[in-house]
């Protein structure tokens, strides 16, 4: 079992605000890992800080046998880390390949412009937005533009890929399309890290499942040891509906 | 000991300009703090602001600082005006738009300014004296303009902070899409706060036109200065503005004692780069 | 046909080109060439903003300083140095792509009006420092021998000569935009414009592209600037580092449609014609400069996108022939 990413006693401040504290974990090669959590408990931080948005205050990312603490975003992108936005942040005036060709052109794979057109119409094939390929970005709907995000991040062959609520806002059809999407994307050798709040979803796709509550990781394990996790009802004790959900799920 | 006394004698005069300079910034600054736009008529305003002092002065024989009675609330309509017919629509586009949105109103100020009254230089022969304390001597209507200043300022302040359309912009300027959830009209409170920039670089104008001479396209160098000011100040920021405009009008009355007058502008701009690169903010602290 | 049609984006621009310098030589008047002169420089400089301004999207309100800057130390050589006028146009975008390499470094990183604010200072810098600036003869500037007119056969030899060399120039221009706007660079800089962070989180190292860019945008205003001054005779800091004239060129850019490779070319055209129109005509001579403001105050809030951007959101035939 190769690590593909290890998190060591990350910890990030914004002035006075504690974000994270002291978040660590191992991700093996391979894993569909959830990160769950209430709002505000700091999961888009540690997407932030791990793929160098942010840098941490204190402890060490390794990616890849390497420390990439420091490292800004766009490397992180070069080594194989891609990700797609909670808020989508779609280049409205280029066209929905040209979208994704970027993501080809200078992510991991680093191709020239005439193989990365090639690529951007598989992965658009792959996410089914074919035939939006030559609209503009910015006339897409919202359930779209998550796809579009979703190519993207595809199009440069990551190794590691980042998924920042993907599913929210989408319709129960959507939602089931996309997650077949995460399952194959797995089977092609992708590790993924999902922030999830359909706990349905999460339960059901993840290998090991972590648990955040106001920058701090209350817990960790596979999705049965984290539903029957008293900590992790109690922090979701707050939306007691979550927390029926959670229980209901299992 | 030879460019102490120059000092001496050129430092309190600079300062009294700096708060004049202090007035224009301001206006520049309050508009960006409310709307993030930056206002390129600034420059032909100010121009204007000159010319009225004139019209008020020589053609009409009104007291120049009586004359910032008309002044002031013309500048402040003009202002309105500006923001409802150029600015309005493209306030939330990318700066590109705002910029050349106030860069054409500047051409056409420039434009019908020079055909009324040429580019050839005007003069407000206005004498108030001069008071002498020691080795300086300090002009009547310097004195004067930068009480005018304070005054303006000190109005300024009781208006945003005592007053409620005051307390509307300041809400506006904290967060816009918040203020209007709370039922405050932004778009008018937008234009007014338009229209007091344009007042204040009306008056600032109108000061200035009292002790320099000028000419429908002097107001540009007054311009730069207020984005000098306004970076050093903190952009936003109007007692910034006050505080940059000081140290403005101090450094080129220091600058001349050590070299040629010739390089102050290098060293406002460079300090102006530096201060940008290091400190957006503003060096004495600003909004966010 | 099919390629054919890939290469209009870069024909028609080139056809108008070439349209401005046969002109002056089928009407034969001295005239016509002057106005000629002036279009083609203002192609070759709003193209050149335009890889800044159209394609990575940061605002410089200052560009005219790599004008005035490689003009400068182009025309130095060819008047102090006795360098040829082949070498000086080389030293002056040389100089600039230098001066904008090392500008880039610090100012890029900042954003939106702080950048746009930061190119006026540079600008306003450099003109205050040439000012003061001997070995370039400080407000006097320096003013050429008549006799360096010699080497190239005459004075009107060099004026015909100047005028085919911006020319050059501008077609440089004109194929660098091209070449950028459909390479890989140009596509990391388009991403850069639409959103510099999602940019770099996909791998766009948007420092380096962004201080390329501006690099690339300098080079032909400072080659400009030499010749220019060649063909005036002399250089002052005044006329080197106009900051209206920067703003004329956003202008023309934002006319035309940023972004596009035609459209710094149409704008160019429109705004220098509209202004000849203007200069000359009788009823608007005074009031020229409201006249132009009052265009630009409709075009900026009516069809920003401007002439070509307007044309390319009509349909998708026109995006894709309208490079």
């Amino acid at each position: 079992m190769t690590l593909l990413l290890q998190v060591q006693g990350v910890t990030k401040r914004f002035g006075g605000l504690q974000a994270l504290t002291q978040v660590t974990f191992d991700l093996p090669a391979g894993e569909i890992f959830g990160l769950i959590g209430p709002n505000g408990a700091g999961k888009t931080t540690l997407f932030n800080t791990i793929n160098g948005v942010y840098h941490p205050e204190e402890g060490r990312i390794v990616f890849q046998g390497k420390d990439v603490t420091k490292m800004k975003p766009y490397y992180l992108a070069k080594m194989g880390m891609a990700r797609t936005h909670q808020i989508v942040r779609p280049l409205n005036e280029l066209t929905v390949r040209e979208n994704v060709m970027v993501g080809a052109c200078f992510g991991h794979e680093n191709q020239h412009l005439a193989s990365a057109a090639k690529i951007a119409d598989e992965v658009l094939d792959f996410v089914k937005l074919s035939s939006r390929a030559d609209q503009l970005a910015g006339s897409l709907n919202v359930a779209q533009k998550k796809r579009l995000e979703m190519a993207r991040a595809l199009a440069s062959h990551p190794r590691l890929l980042l998924l920042d609520e993907v599913l929210a806002g989408l319709n129960p059809s959507e939602i089931d399309g996309m997650i077949q999407m995460i399952l194959d994307i797995r089977t092609q050798g992708v590790t993924i890290i999902m922030i999830e709040h359909l706990m349905k979803a999460v339960m059901n796709v993840s290998d090991r499942i972590l648990v955040l509550d106001y920058g701090e990781q209350i817990a960790e394990g596979n999705p049965k040891e984290i539903a029957s996790d008293p900590k992790v009802i109690e922090a979701y004790l707050g939306d007691p509906k979550l927390a029926e959900r959670l229980m209901e799920d299992d | 000991m030879q460019q102490l006394n120059l000092l001496l004698a050129s430092l309190p005069d600079g300062i009294l300009l700096g708060f004049v300079y202090g007035v224009a910034a301001m206006g520049l600054t309050l508009i960006w703090g409310v709307m993030n736009v930056i206002n390129l008529s600034h420059g032909p305003i100010i121009s204007l602001g000159m010319f009225g002092a004139y019209i008020v002065f020589i053609k009409m024989g009104i007291n120049p600082y009586l004359g910032l009675l008309i002044i002031a609330p013309l500048g402040l309509l003009l202002g309105v005006l500006i923001y409802v017919v150029a600015v309005h629509r493209v306030i939330n586009a990318p700066h590109l738009s705002s910029l050349l949105a106030t860069f054409s109103v500047n051409m056409i100020i420039i434009g019908l300014g020079t055909a009324a009254f040429t580019t050839s230089p005007y003069n407000v022969d206005f004498n108030m004296g001069s008071v002498t304390l020691g080795s300086t001597t300090l002009l009547g209507t310097r004195l004067i303009a930068a009480l005018a200043a304070i005054i303006a300022t000190g109005s300024l302040y009781l208006f945003l902070y005592r007053t409620r359309p005051g307390k509307y912009i300041r809400a506006v300027a904290n967060n816009r899409a918040a203020a209007e959830l709370m039922g405050i009209p932004s778009s008018r409170i937008l234009a007014l706060s338009f229209g007091l920039g344009t007042m204040l670089a009306a008056i600032s104008g109108a000061l200035i036109a009292t002790f320099f001479p000028f000419s429908i396209l002097s107001g540009g160098g007054y311009e730069l200065k207020s984005f000098v000011i306004g970076v050093l100040g903190g952009l936003g920021n109007p007692i910034g503005a006050l505080v940059g405009g000081l140290a403005l009008g101090a450094l080129e009355a220091i600058v001349p004692a050590f070299m040629e007058t010739s390089w102050v502008p290098v060293i406002e701009f460079g300090l102006f780069i530096l201060a940008l690169l290091v400190r957006p903010n503003g060096l004495f602290g600003a909004k966010e | 046909m099919r390629n054919w049609q890939k290469y209009i984006g870069i024909i028609i621009p080139l056809l108008v080109v070439a349209g401005l310098m046969l002109y002056p030589t089928v009407t034969g008047k001295a005239a016509a060439r002057e106005t000629a002169f002036t279009i083609l420089k203002a192609i070759a400089l709003a193209s050149s903003l335009n890889i800044l301004l159209g394609y990575t999207g940061y605002v410089s309100f200052g560009h005219i300083v790599f004008f005035g800057f490689g003009g400068y130390v182009g025309f130095y050589l060819l008047s102090s140095q006795g360098a040829s006028l082949w070498i000086a146009i080389l030293a002056g975008g040389l100089s600039s792509g230098i001066l904008a390499f090392l500008l880039g470094k610090a100012i890029l990183r900042l954003r939106g009006a702080y950048f746009a604010l930061a190119t006026i200072g540079v600008n306003e810098a450099m003109k205050a420092f040439i000012n003061n600036f001997d070995l370039f003869g400080g407000p006097t500037g320096i003013t050429l021998n008549f006799k360096t007119y010699l080497a190239y056969g005459g004075a009107s030899k060099a004026l015909e000569m100047a005028f085919f060399i911006v020319g050059g120039l501008a077609c440089l221009a004109i194929i660098m935009s091209y070449v950028i706007r459909t390479s890989k660079f140009g596509l990391g800089l388009l991403a850069i414009r639409e959103n510099e962070d999602a940019a770099e989180v996909m791998g766009v190292i948007a420092p380096d592209a962004k201080t390329w860019a501006y690099v690339l945008s300098a080079i032909i205003p400072g080659m400009i600037g030499v010749l220019f001054f060649f063909k005036n005779g002399n250089v002052e800091p005044h006329d080197a580092f106009p900051l209206h004239a920067s703003i004329e060129l956003l202008v023309m850019v934002m006319l035309g449609g940023q972004g596009t490779v035609l459209g710094p070319i149409l704008g160019a055209f429109a705004y220098q014609g509209m202004r000849g129109y203007l200069v000359t005509s009788d009823f608007f001579k005074d009031i020229q400069l409201s006249v132009s403001g009052a265009l630009l105050l409709i075009i900026v809030l009516f069809i920003p996108a401007g002439a070509v951007g307007w044309l390319r959101k009509r349909s998708e035939l026109l995006r894709r022939v309208l490079a």
